[in-house]
């Protein structure tokens, strides 16, 4: 490219300042730049009122687009169901066959469950979502992984409210906007969940890795119990979030853990549920920690 | 007959351009409009579980800057980096700094490399998105693991790739801001 003969400032003495307060103005902007920076570090909160902002300005427009998404991927999904109906007719009938025994399973189990919660006296809070939304972008050019949900606190939507998905754990809140906000998706690297083994209590820590995986880390270290395929559900300890929601499927082994894949991706999750916060009882919390404490002891 | 071989835009002889100038408001505001555009990618119905999106605010930032330079002014990084932190989801001031030094640097490079190539401008390009991105990951992350720094490694590679189609439509958009529409009275 030919050098830009008219931006020589020349003699012109008028010329010359304009260029060098223009570089004091640009090192100006890179030292305002650090030291919001290091504002924004140290009080991760401190700029939230202008993100949420400018979530609610985009989110309309956002959510209108995000219906069209849905549209267009039902219509691809309608041609390819039908190229393989037949196959999957006689498929899913079998499986039909088998879920109407796991349903009735489940219904006595789910009966047994109330009985035994009312035999200990353990009261069930109530669990009703506090606004269901859809989830209409993300930061997908940053290392951090958040979303924006499309309802606000116009919708009682309020900080630190876990989300889910018919699937498992999505994230949850972490600023407000009046009609959208932002949720921290538990795939980010600050994000860690309590989690435990579905099967048989095991406890550890959930970390984002913020490549779609997350990485668990036993709390009890020692010999690591984990296979490939266990599945993790939220253990409620510390708060926040409900116990027993699906969180990730174990995929690979580490030392002091595995990786395991994030059971519901928020990327193929058309609506979810915020739910309001969970704080145990004083007299529940202890509970059900100890069978949480009994079952992590290595066999 | 000579308005076979000419382009169709010139098929009125720049009958329809005469008396004309271009609107000052659009030819100042869309190189800043476009950027700002860029910056609000991550309002795209794009839910995405790792950083895949290439950063196209900066992306048009740097296309702006080579195509037009001095355009944008050394400063620019300060009010466009803002606006892009609003948005990105990084820690609020690490577009305002790291955009304030791909301008600063830009600046430089011009200064020491006048004569420059195609290829030459690319590899610039590519480095400093390169760098931006990975500051901007040590950045957010704090502690930075491996697992990490590997999950912007496709990142980088789709934004250097992407870069000439962002200088392709910086290109474009800077021949529309600058058609004469407005009649001069």
């Amino acid at each position: 490219m030919a050098p830009p003969t008219n931006r020589r400032s020349g003699n012109s003495r008028r010329a010359q300042y304009t260029t060098f307060f223009g570089y004091v103005a640009g090192l100006v902007g890179a030292g305002i730049g650090a030291g919001l920076l290091v504002i924004s570090l140290a009080d991760p909160t401190a700029f939230g009122a202008l993100r949420g902002l400018g979530g609610d300005v985009t989110a309309p427009a956002s959510r209108i687009a995000t219906s069209g998404k849905q549209g267009s991927q039902n219509l691809l999904d309608g041609v390819r169901a039908y190229l393989a109906a037949g196959r999957q007719n006689a498929y899913l009938q079998r499986e039909l066959k088998e879920a109407k025994v796991k349903l009735l399973e489940a219904r006595a189990l789910a009966n047994e469950n109330r009985r035994l919660k009312a035999l200990l006296g353990v009261n069930d809070t109530d669990r009703k979502p506090v606004a269901t939304a859809r989830l209409v972008g993300s930061t997908s050019s940053s290392i951090r992984r958040f979303a924006t949900l499309s309802a606000g606190s116009m919708q009682g939507v309020q900080i630190g409210m876990p989300v889910r998905s018919p699937l498992g754990l999505v994230g949850r809140v972490v600023e407000t906007g009046r009609i959208s906000a932002r949720v921290l998706l538990i795939t980010d690297p600050e994000s860690v969940v309590p989690v435990r083994r579905a099967r048989d209590d095991v406890a550890a820590f959930a970390q984002g890795r913020s490549d779609g995986m997350l990485q668990v880390r036993l709390i009890n270290l020692g010999i690591n119990p984990l296979k490939p395929g266990d599945t993790f559900v939220t253990s409620g300890s510390g708060g926040l979030y409900w116990p027993g929601t699906a969180v990730a499927v174990v995929t690979a082994i580490t030392r002091d853990g595995a990786v395991a894949r994030v059971l519901s991706d928020p990327a193929a999750t058309d609506f979810v549920a915020v739910e309001p916060v969970w704080a145990p009882a004083p007299e529940e919390q202890t509970a059900p920690a100890q069978p949480t404490a009994a079952g992590s002891t290595p066999e | 007959m000579r308005q076979r071989w000419l382009p169709s835009i010139f098929a009125d002889r720049g009958q329809s351009r005469l008396n004309k100038v271009p609107s000052p408001f659009l030819a100042r505001a869309m190189p800043w409009g476009t950027i700002m555009l860029g910056s609000m990618a991550p309002a795209l119905p794009l839910i995405a579980s790792a950083p895949v999106l290439p950063p196209l605010g900066l992306l048009m930032l740097l296309a702006w800057r080579q195509i037009r330079p001095g355009l944008l002014p050394v400063w620019a990084g300060l009010p466009l980096g803002m606006f892009d932190d609003v948005f990105s989801g990084q820690p609020f001031g690490s577009a305002v700094l790291l955009w304030s030094l791909a301008m600063i640097l830009f600046e430089f490079i011009e200064a020491r490399f006048p004569w420059r190539s195609f290829a030459f401008d690319w590899l610039i390009a590519a480095g400093t998105i390169a760098a931006y991105l990975l500051l901007s990951a040590i950045i957010a992350a704090g502690s930075t693991s491996v697992a990490t720094l590997l999950a912007i490694v496709p990142q980088i590679a789709l934004s250097a790739l992407l870069f000439p189609l962002a200088g392709r439509i910086v290109a474009g958009v800077d021949r529309l801001r600058l058609v004469p529409f407005v009649e001069i009275s």
